[in-house]
Order: C-alpha cells, then structure tokens, then sequence
C-alpha cells in the first residue's frame, strides 16, 4: 500500500490546486479546507508553504480515539474512514498530532485517504505517492 | 429557477454594521468588472468627490473564481484620487478565493471609521478592529502584525493592507494583497485611507458543495482546463522568465522607455533584462490561488549594513512593469537594485509605475533647473539608487510641500513647477511599452489608462496600415473581450486559453447556460456600463493630452507620425462616447 507524502515542500508555489482537487474528487465539495490536505503558509506568503495531511501513522491515535470504529487502521498506515459508522463526535481531530483530520462545523471529518488523486494537479511535483519504509512503519519495540 | 444574484457584503465603517444584499444578475453583469460597475451605479456618488465618506470601496470577483484554474483575480472599483473619476484595478493573490469561500462576491466598503481600523469579514465573522497603533506602519510591517491581530485560517486568508502613502493619500497609494501583489493603479490605497481603514482581512473559511448539477461533468472540464494551463507552451512565457522576458526584446524593438522616455533602449539594458533576473536574483515562484502557473517572481535582494560582512535578505517580487518603472525609466540598469527601489515603493505603499514614472519626471526637472535641491531633498540623477530610494520615502510621507505634490501625479507636479512637455503621462503616469502611436493613442484614453485595457502595445509591433477607423475597431472589440475576462475574472495571462467556446463549457458547468449563450452581448453591456461611469464622474477624453516627449520618441518604425496619432484618438474618443452614452429614459426605468 502507497502512502501520500508532500515530500518536496520547498518547491511549493501555494497554488492550492492540491486541496481544491481532493475537494473536489474524493469529497465532492468545493472547499479549501474540506480536503484531505490543506496547504497553509507558515507565517506570510514569504515563508514558504506547508501541507496539512495525514502522515500514515501506524498506530493511528486517530483510530484509538474514534468510539465507533469509523475510522480503522489502513494496511501501510494511515486510516479508513467508514462515514456510515461517524457519529460526528469530534474525538478524531484533536487526537491527531498533526492537525491533519479537519471537521467541518457539523463535526464531519475530512482527512487523506493516500488515494493519490491530488498529485496530479501539482505542477511542482511536490507530492508524490510512495511505499513508506518498512523501518519507519512501527515505532518503539517493533523496531528493537 | 436558480437564484442568479450576487451575494454581496456592504460594510458600514461608521456604525460597525454591514447588510447582506442579493444584488444584479450574474447573467447580466457577469461579475468582476461588470459587478463593480454596477455597484457603483447603486452606491456610487458620482458628483461627489471621490474623498466623500460614502463613495464606496468596491472588491468584486465573478461567476467563475474559484471554479476554474487561473480564475483568481479581482477587481476593484472606486472613484480615483487621481482623476476624481470611476476607475478599477485589479489584484490576485488569495484575495479572489478568499472571498469566494467567505461566501461573498463582492464587498463594499462604505463609510469612514472614527479611527484607523482593520476590517475582518469571514464566512460568519465581520468585524471590525482598532488599528490606529498600526498608522504610519509601513504595508510589509502591517501584514506581519495583522496575521498576529487575526490568527486562524492561516493559508486561507487574504489581507489586503496599506503603506504610509495610502495614509498621505496619494493620488496612485496601492493596496498591497498579500504580500506580493497589488490593487496597483490609480490611488485605491487612498481610498481605503480616507476611509481610516489599515488593512481588510477576507478569511475563507466556509465551505460550499459543487457548482452545477454534473459533478463529474465539472471535475472532467477542469482537469482539462488545467492542463491546458500547465501541459501546454501557451503559458510557459509566464512562468518561465515571466513579464521580465520582455525586457530585451522592447530594447531591440527600440520600444524600452528609458532615462523619462528620452531613450527608447540601452547599451546597458542586460542589467535589467529577464534572464538577468532569473540567473543572479530569482529565488521562486509563487502563484495566486487556484493558479497552477505560479507567474509570480520572487527575487532575493541582498544588502550589506554593516562592514563586517552583515547582511539582511529579503524577498521581492519583481515584473515588467516594476522593471521599466524602477530600472529603465530611471536609468537604473542593475537588477539588484531595482529590486531594493522595488521593495521601498513596496513598504510605502505605491504603485510602482507611477512612482518611477514620478521620479524619472523629477529627475529630469531637477536636471533642467524646474527645481531646486531643497525641494528634491536628494541627489536625483539618472542612476543614483541610493537617492531615489530616500525619494520614494519622501513620496510615500508625502515629507514636504514639492513630495506632497509630487504625489498627486506628475501632471498634477508638472503644472505647478513647470516641464510639462516631459511628464510622461498619458491619462496617468505611462506603462512601460514606447511601441507607438497605437499604444499611446489606446493608454490616454482608455478605461484604466493600462496597457492591459487593450493589447495596443501589440498592435504597434505588427505591420499595420495607419487606419484610424481600423485601430479603434480593434481598441473597442479587443476591450470588449477584455471586459468579459476581467468579469469571470480570469487573470488576464489566461487569454489564450480561455477562448469562448471553453467559457461557454465552463458556464454551462457551474450552471448559468443563459450567460454563456449571451456571454457577447453581457459583455457589451458591461463595457457600456464601465464607460457610463466614467463619463458620469466627469471623463473628458476630449482634454486628455499627448505631452510632446512621446511625439519625440522614435521606435523600430521610425519616428512619431503625429497627424496619425491625433486622428486615432479623435476616432477612439468619438468610439467611447459612442460607448458611455447614457441609456434612453424608458431603458433605465426596466
């Protein structure tokens, strides 16, 4: 399974295609914070620009966090998110430690899914998909 | 029926309220251009100056922000300290998406606050806030303070703000948009500083479902359209050197304005020119938002302060008309330090065209005796950084009575001292294309004065007999397709892609098939209503005049052919009368 990684930031141009196209195809809204990545500036459009997006975590505290099991683990990180099973409690978004799963004022969350549908809307190439590295997909005792 | 209105946000300075307004219809004002004009028709005061407390402050954007790639500017209408008449400019940056997410397609600002404010109008937020410990800041220094004053929403957020000109009320204050781009032309800077308001922050916040009922349909058409923005050569000029690319090719069409247009090229142009730019001084891009072209180009300017090898960067955009206006005009022919007068016309608040075009105007003055060093304060000479850069602060401060003046426009200066015959002004201080006659004829009189109203600087460089009727056909077709851009609003480099019949498709995609069936005739009727305006707030296009330094210019084709150039504009001001010709009793009354 391959994740999302926003992996070449630097040559961001703060275009917004990304955000507007997940919106747009895997959420069917038209938003810029509705999406699975948001890109902000950190600071002024002088400082450069950052994504927002799920970091494939493996456990996820998402996951630990939701009561109802719509959000489970993905296979190769990160989460599935069954919006049936949502009861729109909030739980998932604080718990994520990068601000990555975004709820909309009725509590909806939005958060990547590692799809890939937004990498083609970046002109600079700065998303990719990729496998995340076996050494990286377990931390702690996994690794010794 | 789906309602066509525009949702509009009209905010009320002096009592801290604001009305939420249905307005017009986007199947005939379109939006943009079109919207302002119409909203200035309703609020507008036409006789009144353009200082009066209630003259509004209009940001309108259009049908298609947001929904397309490269729809992402916005334009801004208000009555001008330079000429007291109707007048727009336009901006990118994330203003036109912001307001889109806000949930607005236009805010208007009216009234004047008691005391310097800034004004923050959000999806479910309008409000607004004490700034008088921000008057007097400079623009750059006041967004850093401002995304402090209104945290959150960080990336989605627009702020527009102004520098200490904005505050003197200079007559061509900008209203620098995040940064890097600019409300540049024509002085809405001022009007936002007559109003006491620093800096407007527009959060886009909200959240909205698709346009039209096809959602498919809607994501297929723009994957199209944004890979004919990004797949195809059409845009490479853009982002590749940018504006500044036309540097040297003005040069070799001896069309460069130089040294206040005694010049028209020179030896030492690949100082300045595009590939000097992006070599030694270009760090990124940047783009507006929902732009993939990313045109915006960001220099570093590097400056020694102290000996010991202390320097401070900073970062600077810079473009074709920042280039002419700070470097040509000037005769500064180094790329470095164009950059450092463009970053001081930044933290003023300026319009960079008018500010050089200002100080190649004093320079020359000076150089004739027109003026003394008193009033001049510094060494102007073409070429001297250091001293046009204590200049732009002495304009921006308005610092005394010859600054203050200069200020208010060339025209304005050269009446009072003297030199009128080198003001180079052509309704306002000129746009960096000496092609000929057909540009000078178009600028003058044209609707912004801007070399973007028509592409005249384009048809002076291609063979053409010197047909006057033929020329004002092109000015009032060309404008007119213009028009309908700059109401979308699409960003103006999009030209060449955005063709009509993909506008048809993008139309019917979000849901107005009655617009894109009718999109020529709105299109008519807003560059009527555009002109209307004008010639309501008093445009006389018959006093416009061609200073004689632009009959003394002599380009690729020669010299100036005077006789043309008066016919031309004989036959283009008959055409915008035609144009602006108020609409019959029982036409107004529907």
């Amino acid at each position: 399974m391959k994740i999302l990684r926003a992996s070449r930031m630097d040559r961001c141009i703060g275009c917004h295609s990304c955000s507007l196209a997940c919106a747009r195809q895997v959420h069917k809204k038209f938003s810029w914070s509705t999406a699975g990545i948001r890109i902000k500036s950190s600071g002024g459009i002088t400082t450069g620009f950052e994504a927002r997006l799920c970091l494939a975590c493996d456990p996820a505290p998402c996951v630990t966090a939701c009561p109802t099991g719509a959000f489970s683990q993905r296979k190769g990180g990160g989460v599935l998110v069954k919006m049936k099973l949502c009861i729109q409690c909030g739980k998932c978004a604080p718990a994520c430690p990068v601000d990555a799963v975004y709820l909309d004022e009725k509590d909806q969350p939005f958060v990547c899914i590692h799809c890939g549908r937004c990498v083609d809307f970046c002109p600079h190439d700065c998303l990719e998909m990729r496998q995340k590295q076996d050494h990286v997909r377990q931390g702690g005792d996994v690794n010794g | 029926m789906a309602d066509t209105a525009f949702r509009v946000c009209i905010v009320h300075l002096d009592r801290n309220k604001a009305d939420i307004v249905s307005f017009g219809d986007k199947n005939v004002h379109i939006g943009g251009s079109g919207l302002a004009a119409a909203l200035f028709e309703t609020y507008g005061l036409p006789t009144e100056p353009w200082s009066h407390p209630d003259q509004p402050l209009i940001f309108a954007i259009g049908c298609l922000t947001g929904y397309f790639p490269l729809m992402s500017k916005v334009v801004c209408g208000f009555k001008s300290p330079h000429h007291d008449q109707y007048a727009e400019s336009h901006a990118g940056g994330r203003l036109a998406l912001a307001m889109r997410f806000a949930g607005y397609d236009a805010v208007v600002l009216r009234g004047k606050a008691k005391l310097p404010v800034a004004v923050h109008v959000a999806a479910k937020i309008i409000e607004t806030k004490d700034a008088n410990y921000l008057w007097g800041a400079n623009a750059l220094t006041t967004g850093r303070v401002i995304r402090r004053a209104f945290p959150g929403a960080s990336g989605h957020r627009s702020i527009l703000r102004i520098g200490p000109a904005g505050e003197t009320l200079s007559a061509y204050a900008c209203i620098n948009v995040d940064t890097f781009r600019h409300f540049g032309r024509l002085g809405a800077g001022s009007v936002m500083g007559v109003k006491n308001v620093k800096a407007l922050v527009i959060s886009g916040d909200g959240d909205q479902d698709l346009p039209g009922t096809d959602s498919k349909a809607y994501a297929k058409l723009f994957k199209k359209v944004y890979e004919d923005m990004t797949a195809t050569e059409m845009m490479r000029k853009y982002h590749d050197l940018g504006t500044p690319g036309n540097v040297a090719p003005l040069n070799a069409l001896k069309s460069l304005p130089t040294r206040n247009l005694t010049q028209t090229d020179d030896p030492e142009m690949e100082g300045i020119s595009g590939e000097t730019f992006a070599k030694n001084l270009l760090i990124r891009n940047t783009a507006c938002a929902g732009c993939p072209v990313g045109c915006i180009h960001v220099g570093m300017l590097r400056e020694q302060f102290q000996d010991e090898h202390r320097f401070q960067i900073r970062q600077v955009a810079y473009d074709y008309e920042l280039i002419f206006a700070l470097g040509a005009m000037i005769g500064v022919m180094n790329a470095s330090d164009c950059l450092a007068l463009m970053d001081e016309v930044e933290k003023q608040g300026l319009d960079a065209m008018s500010a050089g075009v200002a100080l190649a105007w004093a320079t020359e003055a000076y150089q004739k005796g027109l003026l003394t060093r008193e009033q001049v304060e510094e060494d102007l000479a073409f070429g001297n950084t250091a001293a046009y850069k204590e200049a732009i602060w002495c304009l921006g401060h308005a610092k005394n009575e010859f600054y203050a003046d200069l200020a208010k426009g060339v025209a304005h200066a050269a009446a009072k001292y003297g030199g009128e015959d080198f003001a180079c002004v052509l309704g306002q201080e000129m746009a960096g294309y000496a092609t000929g006659e057909t540009f000078f004829a178009s600028q003058s009189l044209s609707f912004r004065h801007s070399h973007l109203d028509t592409g005249a600087y384009g048809y002076d460089q291609k063979k053409h007999d010197k047909d006057p009727v033929k020329a004002t056909a092109y000015f009032v077709e060309d404008e007119r397709e213009r028009v309908l851009l700059t109401s979308l609003v699409s960003c103006l480099f999009a030209r060449g892609v955005f063709k009509k019949p993909l506008l048809a498709e993008c139309l019917r995609a979000v849901g107005l098939p009655e617009l894109a069936e009718n999109m020529d005739k709105a299109a008519e009727d807003m560059q009527r209503l555009r002109w209307r305006m004008r010639l309501a707030t008093g445009y006389e296009p018959e006093k416009t005049t061609i200073p004689k330094r632009f009959l003394e210019v002599q380009t690729w084709a020669g010299k100036m052919d005077p006789v043309y150039l008066e016919n031309l504009r004989q036959s283009y001001i008959t055409a915008i009368r035609e144009l602006g010709a108020p609409l019959p009793e029982e036409e107004k009354q529907d």
